[in-house]
């Protein structure tokens, strides 16, 4: 079942309760909070996620909730439960939704050691995954949610899974974080896109979720093979140019992105050296939306 | 059942077939709390019993982890021993680090935080200045803070590498110096022996190893970390038991540390709480230092409630009274209280050093 078929009532009720369990990849989590933009924004943001019954085993148990205290009536915040544990300070009330999507990143790059979890977006065409390690502010969420909404499959726009195993990226297809004038520029690429109210003044600026698309929850349980590295750079005013990137260096800037490196030892090291072989590597500078659809297109229909 | 969900299954894994997925589920969440989850995952292991796919790959990063923090320690180590080797100090590890250098099997599945050194009073001030030397630096810089360890404390302020950020602690006793019982540090130093697994490094005796264990534990006004601490009391008695003259010379060697009072209390809740074989002429030789029977029924209270996982599936309505009672124990046994006091206020007044940047949130 899935979550867009559970009455309103129902989801209100289990995440005031005994928690709503819900399926984002490989992972089940179980999240509590009587907040109504958390209700609200769950509902409406992962309405094609599978909804678990409640007696199953959850990878993970956060919740968030309002801190007790004076300042709940002058100054009221929100806190990030990892079970009972709270790994970060609170933020204000409004960035409740953004705080739970944090809190989900850092759970996964916390505790997932099964896989070697990079900081990086990933979609797929065909079979084939780019993987797009970037500095924030490189532009990488707002190509990756342009991406997906012509044809790329989401597999995740912060959290790259790798398989140390078969070698595999994994896919969470979980909404895609947008910030400040990317917001006004997908709205306009993509009007059928819906969007999770923004929250303003968090610590990148006006911040909104963009619901993954169906078809990306509906294949979450797919995954890909690996196939590029990319590393975009949005300059304003440039022409779209695509140079190969090399592969050593790739591998120590996917190196320095992954949450868990050195976490994994000589398997970290082990599993990047493998999809450093199989891949090719690029840089990627633009600055229009349509030219960035046309080169990964040319990209993806290539041998 | 919930409470000691973990403990029966770290003791009795033969039972994991008949969990259910939400058992297996609360079960890691307290192996987690507990730090205990690589522990679980060699226990369930070494017992060949069957475990769900999603609880498996869980126990299976936990052990990942955990051997890496074992590489991670043995290059620590050497690091050590070069920053040392001029100094002509003799280095002994204590707790994690010994067990793991003295290649014991409680240091399997063990996860390992800083490095705790000791090392003879006189050799103090050179062994500090080789490691400020060779990249350390004191993490306590406030002049206060400075003052408390070398005044109050069994070891010098807690030493960073600038690089690594790895901690040791180098100690001169097992004990504070204000604390109500008074160890003889001359006597586990004389009694080292070398480090099997780490060359250049020694460790105290067996006896030594278990008694301090049994003094961290009830020592220590922190519980996040008792289970662990007990478990290994537990295995080191059951891996020391079977050496010649161990259990012999136990109880007299608690009595001239003067530290009888805590392997009592070590012995009781090992047996209690892990069901850990102990001779009873053994048992009955350490009662000798058991308190009052009123203290021992409180004890008994407080320990039941500080060995079990700080999850809230293991919290009644007393917990959190029991766990603050332990705190003020700790801090009253290792501190009198005119020189507690007046610590404790210092350290709730508010400081004027800037509180350092969340860099958590960092998606």
């Amino acid at each position: 079942m899935n979550l867009r078929e559970l009455p309103l009532e129902d989801i209100r009720h289990r995440l005031a309760g005994p928690g709503l369990c819900l399926r984002t990849g490989p992972f089940t989590v179980r999240i509590r909070s009587r907040i109504s933009a958390v209700v609200d924004s769950l509902t409406l943001l992962y309405a094609d996620h599978p909804v678990l019954a409640d007696e199953v085993f959850c990878d993970f148990h956060v919740r968030l909730l309002r801190p007790l205290g004076l300042r709940r009536w002058w100054r009221p915040q929100v806190k990030f439960a990892f079970d009972d544990f709270v790994p970060f300070k609170p933020l204000p009330y409004d960035h409740a939704f953004p705080m739970l999507e944090w809190g989900l990143n850092w759970s996964v790059a916390q505790h997932a050691h099964w896989y070697l979890v990079v900081h990086a977006a990933v979609i797929e065409q065909k079979g084939r995954a780019a993987i797009l390690p970037a500095p924030p502010g490189s532009g990488k969420s707002t190509l990756t949610a342009a991406l997906v909404q012509r044809g790329w499959r989401l597999l995740s726009d912060e959290l790259t899974l790798i398989d140390p195993e078969t070698g595999l990226v994994h896919a969470l297809a979980r909404p895609v974080s947008l910030k400040n004038t990317s917001l006004p520029l997908l709205r306009a690429w993509a009007p059928e896109a819906v969007f999770g109210p923004p929250a303003h003044d968090t610590l990148k600026g006006t911040v909104a979720h963009m619901k993954p698309p169906q078809e990306s929850v509906a294949r979450m349980e797919e995954p890909a093979h690996p196939a590029w590295v990319i590393f975009p750079r949005y300059v304003p005013d440039s022409a779209p140019r695509l140079t190969p990137h090399p592969r050593a260096h790739a591998l120590l800037e996917l190196a320095h992105n992954a949450f868990n490196y050195s976490a994994l030892g000589s398997c970290g090291y082990d599993t990047l050296a493998r999809l450093i072989a199989t891949v090719e590597c690029f840089d990627f500078t633009y600055s229009r939306l349509e030219d960035a659809l046309n080169i990964f297109t040319r990209l993806a229909d290539g041998p | 059942m919930a409470p000691d969900l973990l403990l029966r299954l770290l003791t009795t894994p033969a039972m994991a077939p008949a969990l259910s997925a939400a058992q297996w589920d609360l079960a890691l969440r307290q192996a987690r709390r507990a730090g205990l989850m690589a522990r679980l995952a060699l226990v369930v292991q070494e017992a060949g019993v069957p475990v769900p796919a999603q609880a498996q790959r869980h126990l299976a990063g936990a052990l990942t982890v955990c051997k890496r923090l074992q590489e991670a320690l043995a290059w620590e180590l050497a690091r050590i021993r070069a920053a040392l080797a001029d100094t002509g100090a003799p280095a002994v590890l204590l707790k994690g680090a010994a067990y793991a250098a003295a290649g014991l099997p409680v240091a399997a599945g063990r996860l390992f935080g800083d490095v705790d050194l000791l090392v003879p009073r006189e050799h103090l001030a050179v062994v500090e200045a080789a490691l400020l030397e060779h990249g350390w630096a004191p993490m306590k810089l406030d002049p206060y803070d400075q003052r408390y360890y070398r005044q109050w404390m069994h070891e010098i302020p807690p030493l960073e590498h600038t690089r690594r950020q790895t901690v040791i602690d180098v100690h001169h006793n097992i004990l504070p110096r204000t604390a109500r019982h008074r160890p003889d540090p001359s006597l586990i130093l004389d009694l080292v022996r070398p480090a099997l697994q780490a060359p250049g490094f020694f460790v105290p005796a067996p006896v030594d190893l278990v008694i301090h264990c049994a003094t961290h534990l009830f020592y220590e006004g922190e519980t996040d970390r008792a289970l662990r601490d007990l478990l290994d009391f537990d295995g080191l008695l059951r891996h020391f038991g079977p050496e010649p003259g161990f259990w012999d010379t136990l109880v007299p060697r608690a009595q001239a540390l003067d530290l009888a009072r805590p392997l009592y209390y070590g012995l009781r809740y090992a047996r209690r709480v892990l069901g850990t074989p102990i001779p009873g002429e053994v048992a009955q030789a350490a009662a000798t230092a058991a308190p009052a029977w009123p203290v021992t029924l409180a004890m008994d209270w407080l320990a039941q409630e500080g060995f079990r996982p700080k999850h809230p599936s293991c919290r009644g309505p007393f917990t959190g009274l029991a766990h603050f009672i332990l705190y003020l124990r700790g801090h009253w046994l290792r501190m009198p209280l005119r020189l507690l006091l007046p610590h404790l206020l210092r350290k709730a007044l508010p400081r004027r050093a800037p509180r350092p940047v969340d860099r958590a949130a960092i998606l």
